[in-house]
């Protein structure tokens, strides 16, 4: 079986991010990046299934810049097989990154596709079903549990009221919900290892494909600050206006 | 019982511990002198730069020493030249310039470079990487490996997945041995490992105790009509006392960007003084805050240097290895700089070690090392101003300062000092005075629009670390901190450190020590200032601790 | 422009979040269909039908639907596909698995979580964990479009309007339920929960904590959370942590009790709709961002609160 993993290169998740005084975007500039968390849950996945011997390759695959080979670096120290970069400049959107998965899978015909359920940038979370959409795939989307049987993956689903398993027919595609599993740390020696490896390329045009904008971004600015309200002077008070003014008891 | 664990090892020529200007330039050497040398550099922050922390007006003589021709090149981030200096001493009330006339030539700054220091050690990283060198964040040196004859021989990486009770987690992973002919290090002011080779060989046998300062500093992106690109702003003075060392930095930088930043000399006797709300009381000055209006706070970080000099710098070598930078300590106290030094410092051991290695020769002491850099370009540096911060020290700042800036000029015109070298003679840990000495002092509430806590200063400095990992702060003994730090000395810990890692909390009558390592920033001033040196500061997992940028 | 909005609901009860994603479809403006898909769905139709400002009810009812699982909901909007034009769903667990499917079905892309509409086109919608707000301008003729709910107020009831079964698609058999198990009713779960009640070091123990915050959040049915220092204190698991470095909630009603407020502990709860405080510091932070708070002593100010809600 082979596995599919896209990763995505994110702003790093400890680091508490500027918007631009312009208003065009968050500061990107000098700004420390690294693999989506949910991302790294996702290949994480992909190696446990592959070193339990449900899997035989892991293959990473990222869209984007140039600098994103540094997160496949990341993958392949982490233990994908191999890793390929789609160059496809900085902004492309979720519909253009499931397209370039659309046609990788054609290429490569994996029987499970793994993402992360969203990128901590955009936030979006739609890629992975999208993805399943354009294929007319199964999916299981915000997994906490993968279990493969037969030609069936079995996946514990965190949904709003509890744990929900389905059983979706490979191929299939899935994304990664946090507590899937822990991800582990990647050892000096793996690192020097995959230092080595080399990274497949390929282009937008190699895979048919061009772009096309679906959305402008128009500004990005910093959400407004919450007001200090008002102080109550007593439990009475505090009840009266949570029942009445706000409705919530 | 920790349970034993087998460690996959690795041979290099040279193993560096450190990725500021020290131990990046060091590597970059040894690739220049021999290709051939396999030289590896571990990095502690997540990424090169990560903690590295500066002000910083770089004076670019080691740059040109190293990498002659960087200034035609695309990509190098000394982008703001040095315009205009101006030395403000500050009462509560007034400013008064000093003017430049009066300032000894080795102060001056013309020709210097604004820039974020750890964006210089990004730019030196690729350049060591397309040398070939090997560099990896993420991991850190946490012990020192010795042969039987007593020699050191590598580094020992730290393990990950270690949790809080000591046992191995599900994704422990162990560290591996950096094994080298020779080991350089680079760790910056009070190194965990170049405190125990300096220990181990008694390395400062024959100099004064090291002397440090704290330097605190947020970066702000301020109203493009008060920026003024290449305005280097020094003073001393308000809010410190007459007997308290230190004083500000506000450079102006690209981008509407200005660094601003308080050092505190931490001889300072006091223990109710507060190093950070000094620091944001300077801001408050009528000459300083005019330039914040409308301004945004966009980093926040800490950091110790060392402030000994000329004659707290220890001997570099032992057996298997080298001090280099401010792990050694050459940092130039009034000209408020020290990279250059590490940039040399660095050089000045790859140049030695890449003749020894060529030699057949490792594990042993690289003497060379030692006797050239005192008569080298460092020691032309450091000892002309190597009795500034003893004078200043002694007879405050007014007075200290003056005999100082005296001292200086004797120098350069006559190449003579009546003072000698003066020596200090305790640590800085030792210079602390009991509280019923002092008074509390009263700082002003923060207004959270130029003045700040602690908490939401360093949630700008990206701070990481495990949940569930050993407190990386030791202490040493629970009852002294209680008996001596609190009772004695009035708690200095809450004080001096600026990332509120530490807190007496009351629990009915009694008094409990909590000690917030997830908060810690690693500039290691508890190390050096505890009174009872009684808090060790050890490395957590690498890849922890705050991930600066452009600072 | 027509809108279809799907209806979230549990086969039962139509939830509260449809009528607050109508909220947004009306920023939006045309005419609004919802759309109830399920099995035995019948209540669920006649609460949908009385909301103000619908044109219509459709009902998509299989036995396949029962659990609302992607594909076969997914083919279900789709086969409605040429007549609308915007097709919305709140940003329900169903909501954000379907309508990315759905999405890419159409060949367009989805504008995730939206919290306000601007015009027909241009929504402003979190990004970066809501440290940014991005404004975006969509240019696909069809839009999906989920809604975060809790930027919404629910629409009034008012109607009673027709309602259309319409025929479902064949099932794909792409996937099938196994099995689901539901987080206890008694301590609903800290990342969903509508009220939740944290606690920090000002309760001063473990035993206080959980003497204090238990039977209160036992009455509002409340998941508890902690503030950092309480859980670093061993008051509370480490799971309960709410903050930068725990868990970030959004619930409508968000408690604070003797936590100071660092800006650590607001990251994880700002965006919580209604926050009390309860502390003795008048001075506290948590005041800055509290829409009532209460100074004084929590120690009595709890078991009264317990006692009056």
């Amino acid at each position: 079986m082979k596995i599919i993993v896209g990763v995505k290169r994110v702003v790093d998740h400890n680091v508490k991010v500027r918007v631009k005084a312009d208003g065009s975007g968050v500061e990107l500039a000098n700004v420390r990046m690294s693999i989506n968390p949910f991302d790294e849950i996702a290949l994480e996945e992909a190696v446990r299934l592959r070193e339990k011997g449900t899997a035989s390759e892991v293959v990473a695959v990222s869209v984007g810049a140039d600098a994103a080979q540094e997160t496949l670096r990341t993958a392949l120290a982490m233990g994908a097989d191999r890793a390929i970069l789609v160059m496809g400049g900085e902004a492309l959107q979720s519909l253009e990154v499931a397209a370039v998965f659309k046609e990788l899978v054609q290429i490569e015909t994996p029987d499970l596709v793994i993402f992360g359920k969203q990128a901590i940038d955009s936030d979006r979370n739609q890629t992975g079903q999208m993805l399943a959409g354009l294929l007319g795939w199964g999916q299981a989307t915000f997994a906490s549990a993968v279990n493969i049987e037969n030609d069936e993956a079995i996946v514990a689903r965190e949904v709003d009221a509890g744990i929900q398993t389905i059983a979706v027919r490979l191929p299939a595609v899935i994304t990664a919900d946090l507590r899937l599993n822990e991800p582990r740390y990647i050892s000096l020696p793996n690192i020097m290892k995959a230092r080595k490896k080399t990274i497949e390329k390929k282009t937008l045009s190699e895979l048919g494909l061009t772009r096309k904008s679906h959305l402008k971004v128009l500004k990005v600015e910093e959400p407004t600050v919450r007001k200090p309200g008002i102080r109550v002077n007593g439990v009475a008070e505090l009840v009266e206006k949570l029942r009445h003014e706000k409705k919530l008891l | 019982m920790q349970p034993f664990v087998m460690r996959e090892s690795m041979e290099f020529d040279v193993v560096i511990v450190g990725t500021g200007p020290a131990g990046l330039s060091a590597a970059i050497r040894l690739k220049q002198i021999n290709p051939a040398l396999s030289v590896v550099v571990l990095e502690k922050g997540v990424e090169v730069g990560a903690h590295i922390l500066s002000g910083a007006v770089v004076d670019p003589i080691g740059i040109d020493a190293l990498l002659p021709g960087w200034r035609r090149e695309e990509g190098h981030p000394f982008k703001t030249v040095v315009t205009q200096e101006r030395f403000l001493m500050l009462g509560e009330k007034g400013a008064w310039n000093i003017p430049n006339a009066l300032m000894p030539g080795i102060l001056s700054n013309r020709g210097n470079f604004v820039v974020s220091l750890g964006n210089v050690c990004r730019w030196l990283a690729r350049k060591a990487e397309a040398l070939g060198v090997e560099i990896y964040p993420g991991f850190t040196g946490v012990e020192v490996l010795y042969n039987k004859a007593g020699a050191v021989i590598g580094v020992v990486t730290g393990d990950m997945g270690v949790k809080k009770n000591g046992s191995h987690g599900l994704n422990y992973m162990p560290g591996m041995e950096l094994l080298g002919k020779y080991v350089l290090i680079g760790e910056g002011a009070r190194g965990s490992l170049a405190k125990e080779v300096i220990a181990r060989y008694a390395l400062d046998r024959e100099c004064s105790p090291q002397r440090y300062g704290i330097g605190l500093k947020e970066l702000w992106e301020i109203d493009p009509i008060y920026h003024q690109s290449g305005l280097v702003l020094h003073s001393f003075g308000w809010p410190l006392d007459e007997c308290t060392g230190g004083g500000s930095f506000l450079y102006h930088m690209e981008g509407n960007k200005v660094s601003v930043g308080f050092v505190v000399h931490l001889d300072y006797k006091n223990p109710y003084l507060s190093p950070f709300e000094e620091f944001q009381r300077f801001k408050t000055h009528s000459a300083i805050r005019g330039i914040f209006t409308g301004a945004r706070r966009v980093a926040y970080g800490a950091r110790a240097l060392t402030e000994g000099g000329w004659q707290s710098v220890p001997k570099l070598i032992f057996p298997g290895g080298v001090l280099i930078g401010c792990a050694a300590g050459f940092m130039n106290v009034p000209r408020i700089k020290g990279s250059h030094n590490a940039v040399l410092s660095g050089m000045v051991a790859a140049e030695h070690v890449a003749v020894a290695i060529a030699k057949g020769r490792a594990h042993d002491e690289v003497a060379g090392i030692e006797d050239s850099w005192r008569v080298g370009v460092i020691g032309r540096d450091l000892l002309p101003v190597r009795n500034v911060k003893p004078l200043w020290a002694k007879y405050g700042t007014k007075l200290g300062m003056m005999l100082g800036g005296f001292d200086m000029w004797c120098q350069q015109l006559f190449g003579f000092s009546f003072f000698g070298t003066m020596h200090y003679k305790k640590t800085d840990s030792a210079m602390l005075e009991p509280a019923f000495l002092h008074d509390p002092i009263r700082y002003p509430a923060p207004d959270n629009v130029l003045t700040f806590d602690r908490l939401s200063s360093i949630y700008l400095s990206n701070i990481r670390h495990e949940d569930d990992e050993p407190c990386h702060l030791l202490i040493k003994d629970k009852k002294l901190q209680e008996m001596s730090e609190l009772t004695v000395y009035g708690g200095p810990s809450i004080r001096y450190c600026p990332a509120a890692v530490y807190e007496w909390i009351s629990e009915g009558n009694n008094k409990r020590y909590v000690i917030n390592a997830q908060n810690c920033i690693h500039c290691k001033t508890c190390d050096i200032k505890d009174p009872n040196q009684n808090i060790e500061w050890t490395s957590p997992e690498g890849g922890e601790g705050p991930v600066y940028s452009d600072m | 422009m027509t809108i279809l909005l799907l209806a979230a609901h549990d086969n039962r009860y139509l939830s509260v979040e449809t009528s607050k994603a109508l909220t947004a479809a009306q920023g939006i403006g045309g005419d609004i269909d919802i759309l109830v898909a399920g099995e035995g769905v019948h209540q669920v139709v006649a609460a949908a039908a009385k909301l103000a400002g619908v044109r219509k009810v459709l009902v998509a009812e299989a036995l396949y639907l029962q659990h609302q699982l992607a594909e076969p909901l997914a083919c279900v909007i789709f086969s409605l596909a040429d007549r609308y034009d915007v097709f919305m769903a709140a940003a329900t667990a169903v909501g954000k698995d379907v309508m990315p499917r759905l999405a890419g079905q159409l060949g367009v892309m989805q504008i995730s979580e939206v919290i306000a509409v601007l015009a027909p086109d241009t929504f402003q919608r979190p990004i970066y964990a809501g440290n940014a707000i991005e404004t975006v301008q969509v240019f696909d003729a069809k839009k999906v479009i989920t809604v975060r709910t809790t930027c919404f107020t629910a629409a009034g009831e008012g109607g009673n309007v027709w309602v259309e079964k319409i025929t479902v698609p064949e099932d794909l058999g792409l996937s099938r339920f196994v099995s689901q198990v539901d987080s206890d009713e008694g301590q609903p779960e800290l990342g969903s929960a509508r009220v939740v009640v944290s606690g920090g070091r000002g309760l001063g123990s473990s035993e206080n904590f959980k003497a204090l915050l238990e039977p209160l959040a036992e009455r509002l049915r409340a998941a508890i959370g902690a503030s950092r220092a309480a859980v670093d204190a061993g008051y509370a698991p480490n799971d309960r942590q709410i903050g930068q470095t725990g868990k970030a909630v959004s619930p409508e009603l968000y408690i604070a009790i003797g936590i100071s407020g660092a800006i650590q502990h607001l990251a994880g709860m700002m965006d919580s709709r209604v926050i009390v405080a309860i502390n003795k510091d008048s001075e506290a932070p948590i005041f800055q961002v509290a829409d009532y708070g209460l100074v004084g002593d929590l120690f009595e100010i709890v078991p009264e609160l317990t006692k009056a809600v």
